[in-house]
């Protein structure tokens, strides 16, 4: 009788607590139903404000976008936008806490709070955007995928590539794009898929693939550290458009709007002419626009969370979109990619930036 | 009736009611706990505004792996290509289980062998494998060792019919046609009817004092036909070279899943080979004294006395190495082998969703492991000392 009773009893209780969880339950879903208003969360903003320090997901094995060299120090395109926020927040390009992601970790990392912003080659795309639930802020590398090659093996198009192989890094757009380039030559390739890009250019290095595949800038930059670089050939063809840039997650609309318009500054404060040596003489500038820009009138920097001057402290611990490109990829790097696509719209490129207004 | 009522001992020194109260304790603790983490996920998840859910999986996959025993295309859905890495992880399981049983078992004999050189050599295969990191095995075998193989274009050739390249290893393997598998059904049928005749025999044997003649005869003759249906009715392919640098026909053996399968293969080995020690040393002295005083010779011995026994220490331990060689090649994303665990994790960068992949993994590496365990179970009960 006893042991009737307990199972009853516990039972009873076990059915107590579940329904007494249940009901508070839907208050706070019901707040997160409308996750358009902000107020109702913390926003990821106010939670990098009170840490003091920026969470940055990169890449680090690419040269000029994001690399670590000997002595730890990071470097690159993407460093720089890392760099470029924390600027922005706390007047300290270098309260920025860098994490390593491989391109299958990235999202994930972001999503469940571990890093406050991607800046590591991500391709935006319309799945990315709404799907897999993220934000990209303004294009910061406009880039295409290519297909290196050995020099000596002949291969000259997609179409030679029938019956070898090709190795390809998991998880990114490149996998997606190489299926799809193969599929509509119908080439039939054998597509080796490595979690890592490290293992993927030491197979190709060590012949297991006769080609690989990734952003041209990657590939450009990759080709740098393999054992006989100019054994080594880039297709003259473009397998796809893969607009690079920094990534937040969904429904933060306040930590992304900073995001995105610390971003445009730095578009922006190239086509003002505004660089960091000679930020502060464009202090005393009569020029409204600069004045808006660079926060001695209006407030444009509070309206978002951040100081008005954000601007000036961006372009002075970091500088301009055009510095930041020439040091990293451009003429004063080893790489000395032209700007191409990658220059102002008033040069004939990509890069506009809405008005500071 | 004051008196019976002054003895009843207060509630909290009833061992009855802590009995419950202590279970009802845990149900609340465990109960809060995963609702706490349940609402977690679902106010997180709706924050992203997504919504947990399996329909994702009827999507278009779009990317390609590089090999699969189902038919798999680029277009079909996503269940497809979880499906075909599923197939592949269970061909490595497969395969890596029989031969690190092989490996194994022959390690742990040979740390009782009688020759020196043998006894020290395995002593340090066991010590060097055991004592070293998995992932960094694998990247030695795939990048040392089978990346030594030439380039497709001078690969090595044994006996006209293997190739060695970086392309894989082609081995002769009989064709997919239906006299292949009539030859196979066959051979299956001749093995169970040699069992049941080796019983019969044994039986003849043992109780009528027969000479059990006849019977070898006619277990020669089977073993005769038996290999001449392996070599000339399963219609074995020859793999061909192709100008292009690759193979035709046969089986190739890709190098991921080949280093992959020797990796696993010789770690988990060295601990069965532990194990097959340990186990053979729980025989007590005495059993060997007394097989040999029996006129045994020192094979006889082991197969007869000495493993029947070792093996009942041996295979709750076994069934644990199986589960991790099944867990642990997981690691085959490491080196690109279109596993399970790789291709999910492709999935749910895709798909931007995971958590449900995440539950599909481990229900997927759960239900294998809980099948393996209760095949060992099985196994344990019948090698177990049977009380009569």
């Amino acid at each position: 009788m006893i042991r009737w009773k307990s199972i009853l009893v516990t039972t009873l209780l076990m059915v107590l607590p579940l329904t007494a969880c249940e009901t508070p339950a839907p208050t706070p879903p019901a707040n997160s139903q409308a996750p358009s208003s902000p107020a109702a969360t913390t926003s990821r903003l106010e939670t990098v404000k009170s840490r003091g320090k920026l969470i940055c997901g990169v890449d680090g094995g690419i040269p000029g976008f994001s690399y670590v060299d000997q002595d730890g120090k990071y470097s690159g395109i993407d460093v720089d936008v890392c760099r470029a926020v924390a600027a922005a927040l706390f007047n300290d390009p270098n309260a920025v806490e860098y994490r390593n992601l491989d391109s299958t970790e990235r999202f994930t990392a972001l999503s469940s709070g571990e890093v406050d912003m991607l800046a590591r080659n991500t391709t935006w795309t319309i799945s990315r955007d709404t799907s897999v639930g993220l934000e990209f802020a303004p294009t910061t590398f406009y880039d295409g995928q290519g297909m290196m090659v050995r020099a000596d093996s002949g291969i000259k198009t997609l179409k030679d590539l029938q019956g070898k192989s090709v190795c390809v890094e998991s998880g990114t757009t490149s996998e997606l794009n190489l299926t799809d380039n193969l599929r509509k030559q119908a080439v039939e390739a054998e597509t080796v898929t490595f979690q890592q890009a490290e293992p993927a250019y030491a197979a190709y290095a060590e012949g297991r693939c006769d080609g690989i595949t990734s952003d041209k800038s990657q590939l450009v930059a990759r080709r740098s550290n393999l054992p006989n670089p100019e054994e080594h050939i880039l297709l003259e063809v473009t397998m796809s458009k893969e607009p690079l840039g920094p990534v937040t997650i969904n429904n933060d609309s306040a930590w992304f709007d900073a995001v995105k318009w610390v971003t445009y500054a730095l578009i922006e404060g190239e086509e003002l002419g505004i660089t960091q040596a000679n930020v502060d003489e464009m202090k005393t500038s009569t020029d409204p626009t600069i004045k808006r820009f660079l926060g001695i009138e209006g407030d444009l920097g509070k309206g978002m969370g951040l100081s008005n001057d954000f601007a000036y402290n961006v372009i002075k611990q970091v500088g301009n979109y055009g510095e930041v490109y020439d040091r990293n990829l451009g003429e004063k790097s080893q790489f000395k990619l032209p700007r191409g696509q990658n220059d102002l719209w008033t040069n004939g490129g990509l890069l506009y930036s809405p008005p500071f207004r | 009736m004051v008196d019976q009522k002054n003895q009843k001992i207060p509630i909290w020194r009833d061992e009855r009611f802590w009995r419950i109260a202590l279970q009802v304790l845990a149900v609340v603790i465990f109960v809060g706990i995963a609702a706490l983490l349940i609402g977690n996920l679902n106010r997180n998840l709706a924050q992203q505004g997504n919504n947990l859910g399996f329909g994702f999986l009827k999507n278009e996959a779009g990317f390609s792996i590089s090999e699969t025993l189902i038919s798999y295309k680029p277009k079909d859905p996503y269940s497809q290509v979880l499906l075909a890495g599923l197939v592949n992880s269970l061909r490595v399981m497969i395969l890596g289980i029989i031969f690190t049983t092989i490996v194994g078992i022959l390690a742990g004999i040979a740390s009782f062998s009688e020759n020196w050189l043998l006894r020290q050599l395995n002593r340090i295969y066991v010590e060097v494998v055991r004592n070293t990191p998995l992932l960094l095995q694998l990247f030695f075998w795939y990048f040392v060792v089978f990346f030594s193989l030439p380039k497709p274009e001078n690969k090595i050739e044994l006996l006209g019919s293997i190739f060695m390249s970086k392309r894989g290893i082609a081995i002769p393997w009989p064709a997919n046609t239906v006299t292949v598998w009539l030859g196979l059904l066959v051979l299956g049928m001749g093995g169970v009817v040699a069992v049941f005749i080796w019983r019969w025999r044994n039986q003849l044997m043992t109780e009528k004092a027969q000479s059990g003649q006849p019977q070898l005869i006619a277990l020669i003759m089977m073993a005769i036909v038996s290999i001449l249906i392996i070599i000339f009715a399963l219609g074995w392919q020859a793999p061909k070279a192709l100008a292009t640098g690759g193979t035709e026909g046969g089986l190739n053996l890709t190098l991921e899943l080949s280093a992959l399968l020797v990796g696993l293969v010789f770690y988990t080995g060295a601990f069965i080979a532990e194990i097959v020690r340990a186990g053979i040393q729980s025989v007590p002295k005495g059993q060997w004294e007394a097989a040999k005083s029996l006129g045994l010779k020192s094979g006889l011995v082991i197969r007869l006395v000495i493993f029947p026994q070792a093996l009942r220490v041996m295979i709750p331990s076994l069934n644990s190495q199986y589960m991790n060689l099944a867990k642990n090649s997981s690691l085959a994303i490491a080196i690109g082998y279109p596993d399970l665990y790789a291709v999910s994790n492709t999935t749910y960068n895709q798909t931007g969703r995971p958590v449900e992949v995440f539950i599909l993994i481990m229900a997927a590496y759960l239900s294998i492991n809980l099948i393996i365990s209760l095949s060992m179970n099985l196994l344990n009960k019948t090698v177990q000392i049977k009380e009569r």
